[in-house]
């Protein structure tokens, strides 16, 4: 013993602890494992590594992976990230602590939780937010079965074509076994009827294009279905929030809060709604009450509708959420600030118009969305030889010009692009 | 702890930034009118001091697994290994894109490649998903697999699963989520599944069960060999609930067992933290005849939790082939011997060998008399935080009304464990004396016990 | 010791009805709220929803626990008491008096079923 620094044991405790059991050895604790499943080989594993052993060997693995100047967005921005966001989200008192069901000593999970439900209302101009779930696909999917589920009879939900295709998969998947029926359209009000228990619409499309939904609520409502429209919170700050269209559930990925893009998780799926629908918001929900002193506390509420009280007959099985995630989203937003934000999105506006003038006037690519306005992100039908053309950016180290299930190729600029890097992608297309 | 009531929306002046922004180089379109915002957006304005000093202070109110022990049955709180943070926090991973061609991501692929290898191989299952984000992510995505092994077999009857009545939670709502109907078989007087009582329940509608094994009570299901027989014979598949793995690592396999699908939680098992209630990992492993359709359930938008994923590596990497076989036996070790220090002051309903950890059902001695209630699981799980201790897992199981669940782990030594039987065992003479001081617990933490019967009625959800 | 009012009749599940005419209006006993504790949300269902005896028809909450409410009768529910939306505590406070829903019995006859107050008393001992 002693070789593992996690294992606090010395050969001393463990016969001190094996005599007040009233066993002899270890192996006396697992009698009750029949002989048959007790593993007997040895464990085909890499021999232990030392910690800098562990350090050298991602340090290693890291250098297999290209670092490159990422200028794709299709759900996962590479938006600037505070030092200070990673700064707080590493203090051990909130990286190492549980789910607050103890709220005596978790006030401060609670609190900030009570902060980001708050932030994400005023950012939807929705009237409440869960405390986060898995990332933006998964939470189009809690929206979808919250209509379903606010709706007794109904069984018909409307997904638009238009959302991101990861968007789509999740939805799919999560609603093959539920007994609704999914249908996946372009004109999502043509698909309104007695049976449609709601609609989810994005606010911008798949090809990074604004979407216009004025009129959307009017028609979902009087056909009396629910609208949940699916956004990105980071651009709120300058586009009409969920809640100006009129619809009833904002949902989307919160990733573009300051989250790095980590390979595609650890995200943060958000829910908001009005408070009509509060009783059938999957997942936790931070509420503020008062302690035994008169004290101002917060605390987890409505926990009547989670699974472990209802179980089977919860609206959703989640049991967890994205905290340390909210954390960041949280800090993220207070160091903005409402301006902070609105200048993100101009400065990815910018160098997102700036790289588009510059790749149309290449002539080697045509817009096929002309009249359609977009803030970061858009895409370009190519004319030209894509594979070539996405190995030479690569080989300049970009990743850019990624291709989508039409064919189109997406670009996305944030306010970490400098001219200096757009120009040189520009250059690397001009050359080809 | 001290008490800081303050609210990120309570400091700050309109003006104050605490942004730091590049400079403008290009002009871009106003959005247009008709799509423009035009309520105000009412977020904070601090500077970066007060937002640090805030959060600062915030974290000063909570408990973690850095500032004490943490006996809370069924999740598996171990200690958090501080390398883990640093190579998942390494810009050369956080910095890629989750749609990067292949080429460009050949060292993250080969992690979770490493990462699906290991796994297989602790688990004597073949290979594994990612994507599940959670342990009830990944239940779902477990189920949706048992459904299409049966979907490809044309089996369209079997859309009931089984489920033992000491179950978490999350198992009848994910089966439920999953269109599956739930048939509850019940524990026999000692805590384990009433193989008797299955048998009947066994047949051509049943997709599978669902079981944890050790269960909630940290029995061993002994039996397991018989249930693993029942079940294939009548077509089922046998899901394994990874939340109790953790003293079977390095000592039983759930694949050798006969479980054809499983999830695990890297969060638990595998040391990464718990964040506040996430993120964590759920991935799921799968034996040879259900591999088929391991890339059906897609529950995530991307590769699931990445960097979780990267922490548990790390700890598996240093556990390697010589530690893992102590991390099982050392969990068990220190349950039991918690166990065996406090039968005589709590009542042990299940006297037997337990694994990862076990149930009290309440005190002996409550100090019920005349007029005053005795001491409730409740007021001993508050009464605990008074003395630095987080609380146990309380009123669940719910086979036992006053259900106390304990999990020490294996990263606690004896030192802490014996600190906290002297707290137990104080505890319990304060019940005897006068449980009051037990039911207005807990006194020396920043705030004491909430009004959450408001906090339902009235709901306030944002500031 | 939970009340148990003379001249109504009970479920199994804890709901009380008092028959008037074709309407059953229905509640849940002393028992059920005094197993529940302080009731935080009722649930309750749309008034012209047809309902099947033994279907459930909405739930209690509490801080820690859901009841689903089963109704004791098949019929068409004609009233909803919206006065348990803001204020639940109500069903505490007198569970006899504060109704949950009243239904228009399509058969009469399902109420042969119900426990007289003797025999709830008894399956409540």
């Amino acid at each position: 013993m002693g070789t593992f620094a996690y294992f606090p044991h010395t050969e001393e405790d463990i016969r001190a602890m094996l005599k007040r059991i009233g066993v002899s050895d270890l192996e006396d604790l697992y009698s009750d494992v029949p002989n048959a499943f007790k593993y007997k080989g040895e464990y085909e594993l890499p021999e232990a590594m030392s910690e800098q052993e562990v350090r050298g060997y991602f340090e290693n693995l890291g250098r297999k992976n290209v670092q490159l100047k990422v200028f794709v967005g299709q759900g996962a921005y590479d938006h600037y990230v505070p030092s200070i966001a990673s700064y707080i989200t590493s203090r051990s008192e909130f990286l190492t602590s549980y789910t607050p069901y103890q709220s005596e000593i978790s006030q401060g999970t609670l609190r900030y939780i009570f902060e980001y439900q708050s932030m994400i209302c005023r950012l939807t101009g929705m009237d409440v937010s869960n405390a986060s779930i898995y990332d933006g696909p998964s939470a189009a999917a809690e929206a979808l079965r919250m209509m379903l589920a606010s709706s007794r009879k109904r069984k018909k939900l409307v997904l638009s074509s238009a959302v991101l295709p990861h968007v789509r998969e999740v939805v799919k998947t999560y609603m093959k076994y539920s007994d609704a029926e999914l249908v996946i359209a372009e004109d999502v009000l043509a698909e309104l009827g007695p049976d449609v228990a709601g609609v989810l619409v994005p606010q911008i499309c798949k090809h990074g294009r604004l979407k216009d939904l004025d009129g959307y609520a009017e028609k979902i409502h009087d056909a009396g279905a629910l609208m949940a429209v699916y956004c990105d919170p980071s651009t709120l700050a300058v586009l009409k929030s969920p809640a100006e269209w009129g619809a009833d559930i904002a949902v989307g990925e919160g990733q573009s809060l300051g989250l790095p893009l980590n390979y595609g998780g650890p995200y943060l799926g958000f829910i908001a709604c009005k408070k009509e629908h509060l009783r059938k918001l999957p997942g936790r929900i931070v509420g503020q009450t008062t302690d035994a002193n008169g004290k101002r506390c917060f605390v987890l509420t409505l926990q009547a509708r989670e699974q472990h009280i209802r179980r089977e007959r919860a609206t959703s099985n989640i049991c967890s959420n994205q905290s340390l995630m909210c954390l960041w989203a949280t800090v993220y937003l207070s160091l903005m600030g409402p301006e902070g934000l609105k200048k993100v999105n101009r400065l990815s506006s910018e160098g997102a118009h700036y790289l588009y003038d510059r790749l149309i006037a290449t002539g080697k690519f045509e817009d096929t969305h002309k009249d359609k306005p977009f803030l970061k992100e858009f895409t370009l039908k190519p004319l030209c030889d894509v594979a070539k053309l996405q190995k030479a950016l690569l080989d300049g180290g970009y990743f850019a010009a990624l291709r989508l299930e039409n064919g189109e190729l997406n670009f996305c600029v944030t306010e970490k692009h400098s001219k200096a890097e757009i120009d040189e992608l520009v250059k690397i297309v001009e050359d080809l | 702890m001290k008490y800081y009531d303050k609210l990120i929306f309570e400091l700050g002046r309109k003006g104050r930034s605490g942004y730091s922004l590049p400079k403008s180089f290009a002009s871009a379109p106003a959005v247009p009118e008709n799509l423009a915002r035009k309520t105000p957006l009412e977020l904070p304005e601090v500077s970066e001091p007060d937002v640090v000093r805030h959060y600062t202070n915030l974290s000063q109110m909570n408990f973690g697994v850095d500032t004490g022990f943490y006996p809370l049955g069924s999740c598996t709180m171990k200690y958090n290994p501080k390398i883990n943070e640093e190579v998942a926090n390494h810009p050369l991973f956080t910095g890629l894109h989750p749609l990067q061609p292949r080429e460009t991501v050949k060292g993250a692929i080969e992690m979770i490649e490493g990462l699906d290898k290991t796994l297989a191989e602790i688990t004597g299952l073949k290979h594994f998903t990612f994507l599940p984000c959670a342990g009830a992510h990944g239940e779902l995505a477990g189920l949706m697999l048992m459904r299409e092994y049966h979907l490809a077999r044309n089996d369209f009857a079997r859309t009931k699963v089984i489920v033992p009545d000491s179950a978490h939670g999350t198992n009848p709502a994910s089966a439920a989520v999953c269109g599956l109907e739930i048939v509850e078989v019940k524990s026999r007087a000692d805590g384990l599944v009433d193989v008797e009582d299955l048998k009947p329940l066994l047949g051509a509608e049943i997709a599978g069960i669902m079981m944890t094994n050790p269960n909630t009570l940290g029995l061993f299901e002994r039996e397991i060999g018989e249930i693993a027989k029942l079940v294939h014979d009548s077509g089922g598949l046998l899901y394994y609930d990874g939340a109790n793995m953790n003293p079977l690592l390095g000592k039983v396999r759930p694949g050798d067992m006969g479980f054809d699908i499983l999830h695990l939680n890297l969060h638990k098992t595998f040391s990464t933290p718990h964040g506040g209630g996430g993120p964590g990992s759920g991935p799921v492993g799968v034996a040879e005849s259900v591999l088929p359709y391991l890339h059906i359930p897609v529950v995530s938008g991307f590769h699931g939790n990445y960097s979780v994923m990267m922490k548990a590596y790390a700890y598996i990497l240093m556990l390697g082939r010589e530690n893992i076989k102590m991390a099982g036996p050392l969990a068990t070790l220190n349950a039991n011997y918690i166990k065996e220090s406090l039968k005589d002051c709590y009542k042990l309903p299940i006297p037997s060998i337990c694994k990862h950890e076990f149930v009290f059902d309440g005190l002996i001695n409550d100090g019920a008399h005349d007029d005053v209630p005795g001491a409730t699981t409740l007021d001993i799980a508050k009464r605990l935080l008074d003395y630095g201790f987080h609380a146990p897992t309380i009123y669940f199981p719910l086979l036992f009304s006053q259900a106390l669940m304990i999990e020490p782990t294996e990263t606690e030594s004896k030192e802490t464990l014996d600190e906290f039987i002297a707290v137990m065992r104080k505890i319990a003479e304060e019940a005897a004396e006068d449980p009051n001081i037990l039911r207005s617990a807990p006194h020396n933490t920043p705030v004491s016990r909430p009004d959450e019967t408001t906090a339902a009625r009235n709901p306030i959800v944002k500031a | 010791m939970s009340k148990i009012i003379e001249g109504l009749l009970y479920s199994e599940s804890h709901e009380w009805v008092k028959v008037d005419g074709k309407v059953a209006i229905i509640g849940v006993t002393d028992f059920a709220q005094s197993e529940m504790g302080d009731i935080t949300y009722v649930d309750l269902p749309s008034k012209d929803d047809d309902i099947t005896k033994d279907e459930d028809f909405g739930a209690l909450e509490s801080v820690k626990a859901s009841s689903e409410l089963l109704c004791p009768v098949s019929g068409t529910i004609v009233a909803v008491n919206e006065k348990l939306e803001d204020a639940p505590e109500l069903i505490n406070e007198d569970p006899y008096a504060n109704w949950i829903i009243k239904v228009e019995m399509s058969d009469a006859s399902e109420l042969n079923s119900l426990l007289t107050a003797a025999a709830y008393a008894e399956i409540i001992k």
